[in-house]
């Protein structure tokens, strides 16, 4: 009797993360219905501006999209081309002893809080950036977009490397015994049969530089702008959601869903990204 | 090889840079006093005291819930859909930005449940934040554990809780503490949920004392009180225009890191000694 007793009170934990999953949606489309009760769906989705808290309101989510891509286009041409090369020199190259310091720092490395990493982007990466372009804003995407690809760097060697080191050695062996040097073997035999976990990496990239908030919030500046020019100021979904949560809006206005509608866009987003981060892993899954 | 010293050097040039500004800010004023308009006096003792009573709120809801279930899904779950379910849901939640649990916590927590924006509110969201990393955690930590040491337990009559808590837990808990430390290091330096439920920027009051001189001596007023965390009050010095706040929110950044750091190290270490002293 006992022993049932614990069991449902360790099933009814397990089942908590159900119930966040449900809470997410739940609040999300709640919210995001009421909202789209006054904003057609076509509106939010075609119209090219967004100006949610003025008399003339207009909801035409693409304007933070394009924030939102434009800054991880940047992060990602940083993040993918550094981070496959640091795993592949880790797996295939690295003395040992190197590999056993290197591994804990890039964890250590992913600990960073990213209001850090904000810091950085405003204070540090921009004034750098207006020597090489003098032009360049105070606020903007470019240097977010660096030094959230400098952030993600970390995760992606991390898996990267960890998929690279599953492949078995005889692999390797069989390379060089056609007589192909380290550096062939690396590129030609490894990382194609690493691929499928190379990419489930690289994916996981994407949905951390897409929902990647304080960064943006400081350093590309809150003002929506349509655009695709890293080198301007843009908010994302993020920052904008961060800009509304700290102003005064009360709860149940238009302002207050717009929150949930973006959020609700960001939620799929991601989710489209793992589903075809599954879809990857699947089609390119090489059995030994 | 280019590549990962190009990696490393930046990381250091970046925490140099901050750790030049900040440095000179340190000092015992600056973790005694409350934020302040002028920035030669302005501390973070809201934030700290802040950000360790949500650590704490955090702790409690996310170690008894994350442990539990990990060891159901470990030890008890059959296969069924029911497992799959769980499971591929916490796989899914580790990958939800975490800017979205804070519109969950708006949403739920602070108006449908009425907690408003308190500490209460934060350590619930991180909690929920932090679970898939514990649940993670205690699970990889159980597996390492042999069958012999279950099936010799069965062999001398105990049931199956009482495998669990005298076998499974004790031999599993350096591993779950790992985790949990890492989750912990996680949340505190979260910034972005915490915003999005509301928490104050500017905030020059500490939540109510938990112990009283009178009876029952113990309070939970702060939980309900309002705050700040060390993560906002960076936010907050940061995207102000004077020099003068960055110098602060350099500091500020700077006691953050290596709060995250040491923490991190010490999961890190954990493992370290884990792996090679257990021998089974």
């Amino acid at each position: 009797m006992r022993e049932r007793l614990i069991e449902l009170v360790l099933f009814l934990a397990a089942l908590v993360s159900v119930f966040t999953t449900v809470g997410i949606v739940y609040v999300l489309v709640k919210e995001s219905v009421t909202f789209f009760q006054h904003v057609p769906l076509t509106r939010f989705l075609t119209d090219t501006q967004w100006t949610p808290l003025f008399d003339d309101a207009h909801f035409g989510i693409m304007v933070l999209l394009s924030g939102t891509l434009t800054s991880s286009a940047v992060a990602l041409l940083i993040a993918i081309p550094l981070g496959t090369v640091i795993a592949i020199y880790l797996s295939e190259f690295a003395p040992f002893k190197l590999r056993e310091i290197a591994k804990p720092f890039l964890e250590l490395l992913g600990g960073v809080p990213t209001i850090v990493y904000g810091y950085f982007a405003l204070l540090f990466v921009t004034p750098l950036l207006q020597k090489v372009y003098p032009d360049l804003p105070g606020f903007n995407l470019l240097s977010a977009g660096i030094v959230m690809g400098i952030m993600i760097i970390p995760y992606v060697s991390s898996i990267s490397e960890d998929a690279m080191r599953a492949v078995p050695m005889s692999l390797r062996e069989g390379s060089y015994a056609m007589g192909a040097t380290r550096f062939q073997t690396a590129v030609k035999v490894v990382v194609p049969a690493a691929f499928s976990g190379i990419a489930s990496a690289y994916i996981l990239g994407i949905s951390r530089a897409v929902g990647e908030t304080m960064i943006l919030a400081v350093a590309a500046g809150m003002q929506p702008n349509l655009t695709f020019n890293p080198l301007e100021p843009a908010a994302t979904i993020t920052a904008y959601i961060v800009q509304v949560a700290l102003g005064d809006l009360p709860h149940g206005s238009v302002g207050y869903q717009t929150i949930f509608a973006a959020g609700l866009t960001l939620m799929v987003f991601t989710l489209l990204c793992n589903i075809a981060g599954h879809i990857l892993r699947k089609t390119f899954r090489e059995a030994y | 090889m280019v590549a990962l010293m190009i990696g490393v050097l930046t990381f250091v040039a970046l925490f140099l840079d901050m750790a030049m500004d900040g440095v000179g800010r340190l000092s015992w004023d600056f973790f005694t006093n409350y934020p302040s308009r002028r920035p030669g006096q302005a501390g973070i003792l809201s934030a700290w005291v802040g950000s360790t009573l949500v650590m704490l709120t955090t702790a409690f809801f996310a170690v008894p819930l994350g442990v539990a279930a990990g060891v159901y899904l470990e030890e008890y779950a059959p296969k069924n859909w029911v497992t799959d379910l769980i499971e591929i849901n916490i796989t899914n939640l580790a990958g939800v930005p975490s800017i979205v649990y804070g519109l969950l916590a708006l949403g739920l927590f602070v108006y449908q449940f009425g907690f408003g924006q308190s500490i209460l509110s934060a350590g619930l969201t991180l909690a929920l934040l932090i679970l898939p990393v514990v649940i993670v955690a205690t699970r990889e930590a159980i597996r390492s554990i042999p069958q012999v040491i279950r099936e010799g337990s069965y062999a001398l009559g105990a049931t199956q809780w009482q495998t669990v808590r005298y076998h499974i837990l004790p031999y599993s808990s350096a591993g779950i503490l790992t985790g949990v430390i890492i989750g912990m290091a996680r949340a505190i330096g979260e910034t972005a949920p915490i915003i999005t439920i509301g928490a104050l920027t500017f905030i020059a009051f500490l939540p109510p004392a938990p112990v009283k001189a009178e009876p029952p001596f113990i309070s939970f007023e702060w939980l309900m009180s309002p705050f700040s965390v060390m993560p906002i009050q960076m936010f907050n010095w940061t995207s102000r225009p004077e020099a003068a706040f960055h110098a602060n929110a350099a500091a500020a950044g700077f006691v953050l890191v290596l709060m995250t750091l040491a923490m991190n190290g010490l999961a890190i270490w954990l493992r370290y000694r884990l792996r090679r002293n257990i021998k089974w």
